[in-house]
């Protein structure tokens, strides 16, 4: 016990948890835990490409005529935009790592935040609100439209569009928890949480931020550029 | 008997203050942020879930008493197999000894004040809590009939119950399967005392390793594929819906790549339980420690690779089946390395037949016909005859109930000493595990034979020649819920009145037993350092009882 205790008294770095050794224990446990959380991510994101993928090789037709419908401009300025979001993030990990102020932390995270906030309003005012006056949101509420144009795909569009709306609402659902971790590390970043030797969770929360946009590089491509949209591709 | 054993280890000088009693009030354990009271929480709430699930398995072998149903109508029939599937395997099973077990030793083995991120841990407890609010609430709002499977159309078209709400009482139950498994894997990764090297682990540690692998990997797949089903219910959407465009047999691969992994996470921690037993009781060495470390992780891997042997007659290919049977036929290797390895340690040894030790070894007879029994059903031609039948359920069941469940009952009396710090009534335990292995074979060997027969699972009535059998069913599932009931008694009444423990009173290996019981908050008073191997038992002293 005496033992404990005086482990316990022993003057450890910012944010020390008492289950731990030292720091650096502290710092490789963060970082393993949050990258095992990053596999369940892709596991989970996993069993819905699977089904993306089974029903795109059944119903390609479907699927492009779905495509087609999408504004690929905004899916490509999203695409700029949270491809920009990255490198505030790391810029803000940098700014901690090499001791820059806190200014400096938090104006990196603030520019991050904007970029975020930016991709979702893009999202909603520009892409979801329009499908939704265009009828082509499918489920018993929206009033799916099926086109006559379409044919006999009609029933895979509108399976295209579950999947467009699956997919883009869970990745918007992972944008806006990031959105709060951000909110978070300014906070602590205000209150002076973090120094060049302490920024584990500045540090694993870019990760989480870097995964969520590397969804978005995989869903871009899948679900605005299917089926030869432009000439000669 | 058990007095005697304490009072040769009972060290009189010890300190009082352990975490059980270091605070008090419902608070400090509703806050509480350590692993050994959160294991105990998890505890309270399995064993509430078991006996929901025990409830509603009684009345079905109640109803099949008589060939044309002596309860209940089929739509009721149909809700109980499905409740007590759902529960038993989401809500007992898959959390039973990685959450209370597992979140009790994980640190005591490795030598660590606590889990890596405790917090974490305390949140999975009350995810938990909510999933089983959601599916009790479900039961209570008249009950899921789509079998523990929620296999499309019955849980899309077909079902008027409330399978959303089960469907997300699971979901969210599957992110604290989550969270325990990514905890468990940096806490062993991370968190180990000085000298305690990969292969100085306890084999239980091994074991738990392998089934954190499977709750990271498996489990997400899962929670999409509920949440997809869900998604369809109720947008009215086609996504494994033939009748709307969808397509059930990706719904049964996406369901069984994470559901027979999930298998493993219920045995392999059992396995765990059963190496330490076999070579606490033996007093020796356990025969082929990195055969049978290695074999956990070959289980983990492979386990991911055979679930298309659930669908042999679903419609998928026959090359698939071909290549998913060969696989299942691999993976039942090195369960059977295990099994060689642990009568190999039993060979020589000095045995000893306490109650924990008697659940050992009736795991590895009943695991071991459950195991082979599977291969029947791995094999392409038998399934197609198997297939459906209560031969089915008589194999899982001998393995989930003959092998998961003894494995756990026999961890829960082998540990109990060192959780509550007190003895129970050995004599007692013993019966009660007796009870259990005769009542457990006599509900399910039956259910072997009437298999064979031909008699098809889930269904509420049945052709009169198969009443002697399904008869002497439900008769072991009398005796069986009295082999249930009794250790709930002498071990409620051992907290209070049981004998002092002392640290070690089975004399056994393994940091756990070096600490005091119960254990102080922070686990150990002075900080391990290791230097020998596990089970090092050659200089252990003979204490037999």
């Amino acid at each position: 016990m005496s033992d404990m205790a005086a482990h316990d008294a022993h003057a450890h770095p910012q944010g020390f948890a008492h289950q731990f050794e030292d720091a650096v224990q502290q710092k490789e446990a963060g970082t393993l835990g949050m990258w095992a959380f990053l596999v369940t991510e892709i596991l989970f994101f996993g069993g819905m490409f699977t089904a993306y993928i089974v029903y795109r090789s059944l119903h390609l037709g479907g699927f492009i005529i779905g495509s087609h419908l999408l504004e690929v401009k905004f899916g490509a300025t999203n695409t700029a935009v949270l491809i920009c979001s990255s490198l505030t993030m790391a810029l803000a990990i940098r700014s901690a790592q090499t001791g820059k102020s806190r200014g400096a932390i938090i104006s990196w995270l603030i520019l991050t935040m904007i970029l975020g906030a930016t991709f979702l309003v893009v999202k909603f005012t520009c892409e979801w609100y329009p499908d939704y006056l265009n009828h082509i949101v499918p489920g018993s509420y929206f009033g799916f439209e099926y086109r006559p144009e379409w044919g006999a795909h009609a029933p895979y569009v509108q399976m295209f569009m579950c999947f467009y709306f699956f997919m883009t609402g869970l990745h918007a659902l992972h944008m806006v928890v990031g959105l709060g971790i951000l909110t978070v590390l300014v906070i602590m970043t205000a209150r002076n949480k973090f120094s060049s030797e302490y920024y584990t969770p500045l540090e694993i929360s870019g990760l989480y931020w870097h995964f969520v946009d590397i969804v978005w590089i995989f869903l871009f491509p899948l679900l605005y550029l299917i089926g030869g949209r432009y000439p000669g591709s | 008997m058990s007095t005697a054993t304490a009072d040769i280890h009972h060290d009189p000088v010890e300190s009082n203050v352990n975490y059980l009693n270091a605070s008090y009030g419902i608070k400090s354990w509703l806050f509480t942020v350590d692993h050994k009271r959160i294991g105990l929480m998890y505890l309270a709430v399995i064993t509430f879930m078991f006996t929901i699930g025990g409830v509603a398995a009684t009345l079905m072998r109640l109803n099949l008493v008589e060939p044309q149903g002596a309860l209940v109508e089929p739509e009721t029939y149909n809700k109980l197999f499905s409740t007590h599937g759902i529960i038993m395997v989401f809500f007992f099973l898959v959390p039973s000894i990685p959450a209370t077990l597992g979140n009790f030793l994980i640190p005591l083995m490795i030598g660590a004040r606590d889990v890596a991120f405790p917090k974490l841990n305390l949140l999975s407890w009350y995810l938990f809590v909510t999933g089983c609010g959601f599916a009790i609430f479900a039961i209570l709002s008249g009950g899921v009939d789509t079998g523990w499977t929620f296999y499309p159309p019955y849980s899309s078209l077909y079902s008027h119950t409330p399978v959303v709400i089960m469907a997300l009482g699971i979901f969210i139950a599957g992110f604290s399967s989550i969270l325990t498994g990514l905890n468990f894997v940096v806490t062993i990764h991370k968190m180990r005392a000085p000298g305690m090297t990969w292969f100085r682990l306890p084999l239980f540690i091994w074991a738990l390793y392998a089934t954190s692998l499977i709750f990271i990997l498996g489990t997400p797949v899962i929670a999409i594929t509920l949440f997809l089903l869900g998604l369809e219910r109720i947008f009215h959407v086609g996504i494994f819906d033939p009748a709307i465009g969808g397509d059930p047999l990706l719904f049964q691969h996406l369901f069984w790549f994470y559901s027979h992994p999930a298998v493993y996470i219920m045995i392999l921690p059992s396995m765990g339980v059963v190496s330490e037993l076999i070579t606490a009781f033996s007093r020796k060495k356990i025969f082929g420690y990195s055969f049978i470390a290695f074999s956990s992780l070959a289980i983990a891997v492979i386990s991911f690779i055979v679930w298309g042997h659930h669908m042999f007659v679903t419609g998928q290919s026959v090359y698939a089946g071909l290549v998913f049977s060969v696989l299942s036929f691999i993976v039942a290797i090195p369960s059977a390395i295990k099994v060689f390895n642990w009568t190999a340690t039993l060979y020589k040894g000095s045995i000893s037949y306490q109650a924990p030790m008697l659940y050992a070894l009736g795991f590895i007879g009943l695991f071991t016909i459950g195991g082979l029994t599977g291969l029947f059903l791995a094999s392409l031609a038998t399934d197609v005859h198997l297939n459906g039948t209560y031969f089915v359920v008589a194999h899982f069941h001998y393995i989930m109930v003959g092998g998961a469940l003894m494995g756990y009952l026999g961890g829960i009396h082998f540990w109990w000493p060192k959780i509550t710090g007190r003895m129970y009534p050995d004599m007692w335990a013993r019966i009660a595990a007796a009870i259990v292995f005769i009542g457990f074979n006599l509900t399910f060997f039956p259910q072997f034979v009437v298999g064979y027969l031909g008699m098809p699972r889930r269904y509420a009535v049945y052709p009169a020649e198969f009443q002697v059998l399904n008869v002497m069913s439900s008769a072991g599932a009398s005796v069986l819920a009295v082999g249930y009931a009794i250790p709930l008694v002498y071990l409620a009444w051992s907290m209070r009145y049981g004998p002092p423990a002392g640290r070690n009173p089975w004399g056994a290996k393994g940091l756990e037993w070096t600490t005091l019981s119960p254990p102080p908050t922070e686990n150990f008073d002075v900080p391990p350092l290791v230097t020998e191997d596990a089970y090092n038992y050659a200089h252990a002293g003979a204490t037999h009882v």
